[in-house]
């Protein structure tokens, strides 16, 4: 204790040295005097001396914890309290009924700008799961996904405007479409790892942009494509209301869907190959995991949630131009995956929800967005690497030991 | 207990370079059905990189690696992919352990199973009846194997957080899920300490047995060799300087010089 307090005086005193120029000296040049503010100095001090007290106190407390785990006889990966909690039944049916509820009923007790938010955040919920099955579950870094959302927002775009497809055929074909160029750009990216894997596919997300922004024939370049129908339901009239409300509901199914989708992948034969690819690259293909297809298969299903939700936001926004599909989605999405944890569902959508709907919901911190969002990542891959919701693997209850057996 | 009429793997003059280093130089190597194999030798000598290019890390640079599965067509398997050569029926284990360290001991075995089973992506979406069942044979077949090699306890446990003795255990269980006919364990007692090695020593020995599977293992202890293996072959540089039981190695000059000598030193 005394070595902190002596520590972060120490840094208090540093801070107030290096910014003495900066905030205590101010030179008038209007009376031609020099003012010392003092007061600036004991701002910075006392700031400078709480923060850092604050910070080594975390990094001890999570030393201590690591220490802890790996000295303690029970070896057994040990879930937090909320996760405890969460398997209780008893605290997890209300809770599950009390989302259900609050899901269900959103836009009735919220007016339609916040739904068409909700709209937006229930996409990017589809495409953190979506890329989750990639990086987090296959340990493929992709810092180009956005280019798979843009290609299912121009396949409707441009089959609307062009043939006049209507939303519902757009969709499957916008997911297929995705599918394929995940394929089709997966097969050039199956031996790199790392670095190298990052660079490419961050390459591939720009030039998805640079091609949309200069085909003006088919994309119609810069401008975009505008007037694309909001979602029908068997060509009923809809006010933008009602429209966004049931484009809320299709959002809500397909969260759903993805869900259930990536559920059973990750607990199955295609899910272990792919996290055993990610574990160990080397041992997973001598265990007989054919490389390329495990690998094609990830990045192609990734791929696919994309193409499937872009087809959702050129219909939700009816407008689509290639701004919308800029490095910063696909860092947005990568965000969502690790801060929610890699390869937890339950962590994902939590992350996601937090991610679009802070900045929409603090706008007087705007100007600070990329600031909050840059230190909060720091500070969870310092505090907690391995996400909000850590990765629970599922227990095969398949057979007791002998002596459980015996006992029992 | 050695069929001798029946080879299994048949390596001939196999050479790997790496540059100008040739790390394993014309080497030839028969392992028989129900044989207990070892390739011993210095450190550096290549015999890892002999198990590479046999398992199809590596291609090897000149040479021929046949393989006689019983009851299938022999096959040059020079150039195929580890998982080409794993599903032919060749698994190994690592020198230095590659286990899949955040999945649970249980998923560590079942992904041996993958080569085995057919589960598609629409098939693990749709979990229907066919799926459903071989997941469920996959999950028995994995605690059996773990009931072989004593960690049915530790099936739910992170595979990181075993302890050393048990990882080993765990990557030899890990092969023997894809259905091998030969095993190939890379110092598979290495860091045991002399208990664990004896219980290695049973199990190796149980596991040519019981499962009739034919083991080629890589080694330094001399003690365990000696035990368990009918045959063994000697590297040092790359070349092979001896072959023959484990009477006729020990007493064998050019190996004592290059081997034995060696540790008789330390
Ligand atoms: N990928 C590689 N590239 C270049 N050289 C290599 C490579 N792999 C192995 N070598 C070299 O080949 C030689 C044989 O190495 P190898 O690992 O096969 O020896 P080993 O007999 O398994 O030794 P140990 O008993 O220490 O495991 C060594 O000189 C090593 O440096
Ligand atoms: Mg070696």
């Amino acid at each position: 204790m005394v070595g902190y307090f002596k520590q972060s005086f120490l840094v208090s005193l540093w801070f107030v040295f290096l910014t003495f120029p900066l905030m205590v000296v101010k030179v008038n040049t209007l009376k031609n005097v020099v003012e010392w503010r003092w007061m600036n100095m004991v701002y910075v001090a006392v700031g400078a001396f709480v923060l850092s007290f604050v910070w080594r106190w975390a990094l001890e407390r999570r030393q201590r914890k690591t220490k802890e785990a790996e000295f303690s006889d029970d070896v057994l990966a040990k879930p937090t309290v909320g996760q405890r909690l969460l398997e209780d039944p008893k605290v997890f049916k209300p809770v599950l009924i009390v989302i259900a509820l609050a899901t269900l009923g959103f836009p009735w007790l919220v007016d339609i700008y916040q739904v068409n938010i909700m709209v937006l955040a229930l996409i990017f919920v589809v495409l953190g799961l979506g890329l989750n099955i990639s990086v987090g579950l296959a340990g493929l870094l992709d810092l180009g996904y956005v280019a798979f959302f843009a290609v299912g927002a121009y396949t409707y775009g441009i089959m609307n405007s062009f043939w006049g497809f209507g939303f519902w055929i757009s969709l499957p074909v916008g997911g297929l479409m995705g599918c394929l160029f995940g394929v089709v750009l997966g097969f050039p990216i199956l031996r790199l790892r790392g670095d190298y894997l990052a660079i490419v596919t961050l390459g591939f997300g720009s030039i998805a942009k640079i091609v949309i922004e200069n085909w003006e024939e088919l994309f119609n370049g810069a401008k975009g494509i505008a007037g694309i129908p909001r979602p029908g339901l068997f060509g009923l009239e809809m006010n933008i209301e009602a429209a966004t409300t049931y484009t809320y509901y299709l959002m809500i199914l397909m969260v759903l869907f993805t869900i259930f989708v990536t559920n059973r992948l990750k607990d199955s034969r295609i899910g272990r190959a792919w996290m055993a690819l990610r574990e160990d690259e080397i041992a997973c293909v001598a265990m007989g995991v054919d490389m390329a297809r495990t690998k094609l298969s990830a990045y192609a299903l990734g791929a696919f949630w994309a193409g499937l939700v872009g087809v959702i936001f050129a219909a939700r926004n009816t407008y689509i131009n290639p701004n919308s599909f800029t490095f910063m989605e696909s860092a947005l999405v990568l965000s969502i995956v690790v801060l929610g944890g890699m390869g937890s569902i339950v962590g994902v959508i939590i992350a996601a929800l937090v991610l679009i709907l802070m900045p929409e919901y603090l706008r007087a911190f705007s100007e600070y967005r990329m600031l909050m969002f840059g230190a909060v990542m720091v500070l969870m891959m310092i505090f907690r690497p391995e996400g909000l919701i850590s990765n629970v693997r599922k227990k095969y209850g398949g057979r007791k030991s002998p002596t459980e057996a015996a006992h029992g | 207990m050695v069929d001798t009429m029946n080879k299994l793997l048949e390596v001939k003059g196999l050479t790997m370079d790496f540059g100008g280093l040739r790390a394993v130089d014309n080497v030839s190597l028969d392992v028989y059905a129900g044989e207990i194999v070892a390739l011993i030798g210095p450190n550096g000598a290549g015999k890892t990189t002999f198990f590479n290019c046999v398992t199809g890390i590596y291609k090897p640079t000149h040479g021929d690696v046949m393989v006689h599965p019983p009851g299938k067509k022999s096959q040059r398997i020079n150039g195929f992919k580890p998982n080409r050569v794993t599903t032919f029926g060749m698994a190994r284990t690592f020198q230095n352990i590659r286990l899949f360290k955040n999945m649970t001991v249980l998923e560590n075995i079942m992904i041996g199973r993958h080569c085995r089973t057919s589960t598609s992506i629409l098939g693990a979406i749709l979990r229907g009846a066919g799926s459903r069942r071989q997941e469920q044979e996959t999950v028995d077949r994995s605690y059996q194997l773990l009931e072989k090699v004593g960690l049915v306890d530790e099936a739910d446990e992170f595979a990181k957080n075993l302890p050393y003795g048990a990882q080993r255990r765990l990557e030899i269980a890990r092969a023997m899920a894809t259905d091998p006919f030969l095993l190939l364990l890379d110092e598979p007692a290495a860091g045991m300490n002399p208990q664990e090695t004896k219980d290695l020593d049973e199990l190796i020995v149980r596991i040519r047995d019981d499962e009739n599977i034919s083991i080629l293992l890589i080694e330094h202890d001399m003690k365990l060799v000696m035990n368990i293996s009918e045959r063994i072959y000697v590297m040092e540089y790359g070349k092979e300087i001896a072959q023959g039981n484990p009477q006729e190695i020990r007493s064998n000059p050019k190996v004592i010089e290059a081997y034995l000598g060696e540790e008789a030193d330390a």
